[in-house]
């Protein structure tokens, strides 16, 4: 039977030769995640199920990252609950402190996933390693207490959904952009229960990060899973990161598809979404004198070091607005041992930003820059809800990197090409070190 | 089972962030969460409510945050069950491992209004709108699923298998068809 990257992954995992979209089927999987907020329901539902231990320490991952480092007593108590069953499980992979990074950063840096893999995470934006060619998907607690049981997990087998991308995006044009384009297309649930394949000639053009945020925002399409093909860039990003061996899978020729959408890439410009939607998406110079208060640059989404690379390129040389705060979080140590490594922190230090260490923060109006009533923020993050990130009168606009960095010079929302240009002017003969995003563009 | 309370009805995309804000998610007692249920959607909802209403939605209800806390509040708030038109997957998973019960059913979800009464037989699958008169027939949960609802959620069902040691055989397609609704029988089958 001709099948999809996903079905063919379920189908390994569940010992099948073949599966067909609607079918319900029993699967092995090769990762269990949770976090400090949905680990303790999980240990508390893992204690209700017959079985004394984890069906493999070496496979269960749980990562502090939420409201660590911990934002108050309550927070430090579920942080709590989750050391404790690490170390009574034996748990190989439990991280928190200086070792700690947000999740779906953290992980694939660690190798903890390969292409091939079957991962459940009690987090929705699990659906992320899909950029790694990997079966992902978020579930709840209960579900995840299961997994790490069992190391099995009922799956209603998802139709999916093609993304043909061609051409070359345009210098500020990055994943962020064409999954918040895609949302806007197909709407927050027009990929409901099914599975986003992304392919074409334009992905050469994409790279890892552009990937993980493109996976990374499936689930803002109600999608079970995002996955991209395994290729060259796959390959290199994988390389030496892993003991496990990746299991390279791929669509058939005729797999079928519910829908097929085609995308120039080409003709893509920066995009914001306005609230409380992630599809309300414009381009952003489109957007015109929406003042902001905060900036965030950071999370599963957009806090890799390209991301800060993006963002640096923006801000050297150029001071955040008055008024105006600019908080940058690096997602793991590596990415803000690097971007110390190569300058960006002092760039961000002397753009007047404020360097938050590895969290989701304010992402889900934890901590680290939570916005009062009728304050407005644009942000790098995944949703942009009522309440989102803070007072339920407060308003999210989403964008990349570089959006997010000259909205925070220019105090409003504003497009990346404003920003370089007047900088440009004012100093021309410093360029040598913004050519980052497009040194990326091969 | 049954239910029968007074509609609360809400849009579209109703996500899990409005549902139970992230503000409170550094506990996991089901009262407490319970306590904020709707608070940034609807912030008269937990004084109005009384056991055994029905929060009536749109499209995609549950969307959003993976958080089973979600589900665990609306049915701590008293909520005797949830009808919408479709269900985020995710809060479709947890609503069913918690034992809230949801029903998809598009044209009782586009008829409730707020202050609507309605009768909800799940055996059946049958919505009635008692206000306006008319009945809807609701999809049907797979039998699969049927049984883990049956069971009271997923880790009943899990330990019932368990006891079978049923979960530890070898992965599978699952039968549709085979067993019982209300039955933890499962219908699940090794294909070799």
């Amino acid at each position: 039977m001709n099948m999809t990257l996903t079905q063919k992954i379920l189908a390994a995992h569940a010992g099948l030769d073949s599966v067909r979209p609607g079918e319900l089927i029993q699967a092995r999987v090769d990762l269990v995640l949770a976090n400090d907020i949905t680990a303790p329901l999980a240990i508390r539902e893992f204690g209700r199920i017959a079985t004394d231990k984890v069906f493999d320490r070496k496979r269960i991952a749980l990562v502090c990252d939420h409201f660590a480092p911990n934002k108050d007593i309550p927070s430090a108590e579920l942080c709590r609950t989750v050391r404790e069953f690490a170390r009574s499980q034996g748990i190989e992979n439990f991280f928190e402190g200086g070792e700690c990074g947000i999740e779906h950063v953290l992980l694939p840096e660690k190798g903890l996933v390969v292409p091939g893999d079957l991962v459940i995470g009690a987090d929705s934006h699990t659906c992320t390693y899909g950029a790694l060619a990997a079966f992902a998907t978020g579930m709840g607690s209960t579900d995840v207490a299961a997994g790490m049981a069992t190391g099995r997990c009922w799956f209603r087998v998802p139709a999916s959904q093609r993304f043909v991308l061609t051409g070359r995006p345009g210098k500020f044009v990055v994943g962020k952009d064409v999954i918040l384009h895609l949302i806007g297309q197909i709407g927050v649930d027009g990929a409901a229960y099914r599975s986003m394949e992304f392919c074409g000639s334009g992905l050469k053009h994409l790279s890892m990060t552009d990937r993980f945020t493109m996976a990374n925002m499936a689930i803002e399409a109600g999608a079970k899973n995002g996955i991209f093909p395994f290729d060259e860039e796959t390959a290199r990003y994988v390389e030496g990161r892993s003991q496990r061996k990746a299991r390279i899978f791929e669509a058939d020729e005729d797999a079928p598809y519910e829908r097929t959408m085609a995308v120039d890439l080409a003709e893509l410009r920066p995009v914001v979404a306005l609230p409380h939607l992630p599809a309300n998406a414009r381009f952003a110079d489109e957007v015109r004198d929406v003042r902001i208060d905060q900036a965030v640059i950071g999370s599963c989404t957009n806090g890799r070091l390209e991301d800060m690379r993006q963002a640096a390129s923006i801000l050297k040389g150029n001071k955040v607005a008055r008024g105006v705060r600019l908080i940058i979080i690096p997602a793991t140590p590596d990415v803000y041992r690097r971007s110390l490594e190569e300058g960006l922190i002092e760039v961000f230090l002397d753009a007047g930003a404020v360097i938050s260490p590895p969290t989701c923060g304010p992402c889900l109006g934890g901590h680290m820059g939570v916005l009062a009533k009728g304050e407005r923020a644009v942000s790098t993050t995944n949703r942009n809800f009522v309440g989102r990130m803070g007072h339920p009168e407060s308003e999210v606009y989403l964008s990349n990197p570089a959006v997010a960095a000259a909205s925070a010079v220019a105090g409003k929302i504003t497009d990346p090409a404003e920003i370089e240009s007047r900088t440009e002017s004012r100093r021309p003969a410093r360029r040598e070190r913004d050519g980052s995003t497009k040194e990326r563009r091969r | 089972m049954k239910a029968r309370g007074r509609v609360f009805k809400y849009g579209d995309n109703v996500d899990t962030d409005v549902i139970i804000p992230a503000r409170y998610l550094n506990v996991i007692d089901p009262e407490e969460l319970g306590r904020h249920c709707f608070e940034d959607l609807d912030s008269a909802f937990v004084r109005s409510v009384r056991p055994g209403d029905v929060v009536v939605a749109g499209k995609n209800f549950g969307c959003g945050s993976s958080r089973e806390h979600a589900p665990s509040a609306i049915l701590a708030a008293g909520v005797g069950c949830v009808i919408a038109a479709s269900f985020g997957r995710i809060f479709y998973r947890n609503a069913i491992n918690v034992g809230l019960p949801i029903l998809e059913c598009p044209a009782a979800a586009a008829e409730a209004e707020s202050g609507h009464e309605m009768d909800v037989d799940f055996d059946s699958g049958t919505v009635r709108n008692i206000s306006t008169g008319r009945s809807h027939r609701a999809q049907p949960l797979p039998e699969f699923i049927r049984d883990i609802a049956a069971a009271g959620g997923l880790v009943n069902y899990l330990n019932r298998n368990l006891a079978g040691q049923k979960i530890k055989t070898r992965p599978s397609r699952i039968r549709s068809g085979r067993g019982k609704p209300g039955t933890a029988s499962g219908g699940k089958e090794d294909r070799s």
